[in-house]
């Protein structure tokens, strides 16, 4: 059974239509990229998979379930479904420890025992274990990703979306947050991935999708996206992105 | 990015603060604040009615005999200040709450409340205690108190509620939308998005524009006197009715004074305490 399976998904903000019929499907335990330029498409695409916003046209799919289905219960849906935002997004009002426990225990009512012990392994497991008493201010813009990051893994969900989690970070601190995905990924995570690291979609993707306009334009392995584009759009997108030093 | 010390010294700079120039500035700041209280209290003690108002307005002795009374009486004050403001922080927030929900069909609920916020913000508070002190008792509903202190409460309750109402939806709308993002993104629902995200930082950050509306509070309280209870206000004017001389009105104010300056310094305080959080969380 596929992970996700979106079909003619269409969404438009006022008269300027954002995804102009998407169809995408992801494998369980499969990685996949999502390149393009700003305003492609990406991030708004995302946000309509965790129902954050609503859709004009389309289905999806998660696991077998028609999540767009009238009367779903969208919080149900959306603690099978881990999104991490390029801003972080991290309550700044709580610890560390906190964030990570909030939902765990008000979404899925576990214990605070239980939702403690689940926080402290993934934080230990991201080598944040010494962070769980700081507050996000406290912490560089590379760990608060990763807070965040567990904060999404701490509700153990089917699916995770990541938007441009590295956009808002100091080069030098991309790393560490991305090797964090490659761990991921490494465990079998499912993912869908925005990103413009394209070094790092070639390296961990089983396979790239190039939004343009508001569709996937082309989609293939990281190999055959990078190497042998077929459309025109993706060669300039491409070329682009060379002479800019980042491929 | 300039470091905050640096900011900061440009700032004063700019304002002429005293702390840039250290020793001479403060001089400077010490002799203009002589010179101009000199010359205030020359002005006024040379004044043709000076005596006459010395006599009236500074008795030490009615001081001294209007203040044990009047203090008794401010009492009520406090009271009725304390008693008021716990129910308005709890109404108001309940009154910001119902604003802010979303959705069409909760359209009502905030018809309701915008109507409420604008009618109590638009009616003098003289005329709300005048009307519910002498109106709602004379209703002679069975169970509905008659007393003037309840009304009396009742009346800045409606009241100041409108006011902190605003203050706290400024405080709602003041945390980023991407941060209910961030808690809807993880299944809470809407309500537990609210209450441990949203809220929490909203209501930090209006503890200041609070405090200063609850300045406010605390003086008018002084007007539920004129629906009967004996308030400093009202001891201080039966104290005047006595003796023809105004120096309670002045002990009156004084006792104002005691209880209010320390709330607007520790407000004060408080926002400075919060820019400072935010250049070293913005410094970072």
């Amino acid at each position: 059974m596929s992970a996700l399976t979106v079909e003619g998904l269409r969404k438009s903000f006022g008269r300027l239509e954002v995804l102009r019929g998407i169809d995408l499907e992801v494998a369980e335990h499969e990685v996949v990229c999502l390149i393009g330029a700003s305003g492609s498409g990406k991030s708004t695409f995302l946000r309509c998979v965790n129902l954050l916003e609503p859709i004009d046209a389309g289905t999806i799919v998660v696991a077998g379930e028609e999540i767009t289905a009238r009367g779903v219960d969208v919080n149900r849906v959306r603690r099978r479904i881990g999104i991490v935002f390029q801003a972080f997004n991290l309550f700044p009002h709580m610890s560390v420890l906190a964030n990570v426990t909030l939902a765990p225990r008000r979404a899925l009512r576990l214990s605070r025992a239980d939702a403690e012990g689940r926080a402290v392994e993934l934080l230990e497991r991201f080598g944040l274990a010494d962070k769980r008493d700081e507050y996000p201010d406290r912490l560089s813009g590379g760990q608060q990703q990763r807070v965040a990051i567990v904060r999404a893994l701490a509700m153990r969900p089917d699916l995770m979306l990541l938007d441009e989690v590295t956009s808002a970070l100091d080069p030098e601190l991309v790393a560490e947050v991305l090797n964090v995905i490659r761990e991921l990924a490494a465990a079998g995570m499912t993912m869908v991935i925005a990103t413009h690291e394209m070094a790092f979609a070639r390296d961990i993707a089983d396979r790239v999708c190039f939004l343009d306009e508001g569709v996937i334009l082309e989609e293939g392995s990281p190999d055959a996206i990078f190497t042998r584009p077929r459309e025109a759009r993706t060669q300039q997108f491409l070329q682009r992105i060379v002479e800019a030093g980042r491929l | 990015m300039p470091e905050p010390a640096q900011l900061g010294s440009r700032r004063s700079r700019i304002l002429g603060g005293p702390r840039s120039e250290g020793a001479r500035s403060t001089l400077i700041a010490v002799v203009s604040t002589v010179v101009f209280f000199g010359l205030v209290v020359l002005l006024v003690t040379n004044a043709p009615g000076w005596p006459e108002v010395k006599r009236s307005f500074f008795s030490g002795e009615q001081f001294r005999e209007s203040l044990p009374d009047i203090a008794s009486a401010f009492g009520l004050n406090i009271r009725l200040f304390l008693v008021a403001e716990v129910l308005i922080l709890v109404f108001a927030l309940l009154l910001a709450v119902l604003r802010s929900v979303p959705g069409p069909v909760f359209f009502p609920l905030r018809l309701l409340a915008t109507a409420y916020t604008d009618l109590f913000r638009s009616i003098p508070t003289v005329l709300v205690i005048y009307i519910l002190g002498f109106g709602a008792p004379t209703l002679q509903i069975s169970g509905l108190p008659t007393s003037p202190f309840f009304w009396g409460v009742t009346a800045l309750v409606l009241v100041y509620s409108a006011y902190v109402a605003e203050v706290y939806r400024a405080g709602i709308q003041s945390v980023h939308p991407s941060q209910e993002a961030a808690a809807r993104s993880l299944g809470l629902s809407q309500p537990q998005a609210l209450r441990f995200v949203i809220l929490p930082q909203a209501v930090r950050r209006v503890v200041p524009p609070l405090l200063n509306d609850f300045i406010g509070l605390q003086k008018d309280t002084a007007l539920v006197a004129l629906i009967g209870p004996v308030e400093a206000f009202r001891a201080s004017q039966i104290e005047v009715a006595g003796s023809f001389n105004y120096t309670p009105y002045l002990a009156t104010a004084l006792l104002f004074i005691l209880l209010t300056v320390p709330m607007a310094r520790f407000t004060d305080w408080l926002i400075a305490r919060n820019r400072r959080r935010e250049l070293a969380a913005g410094g970072r």
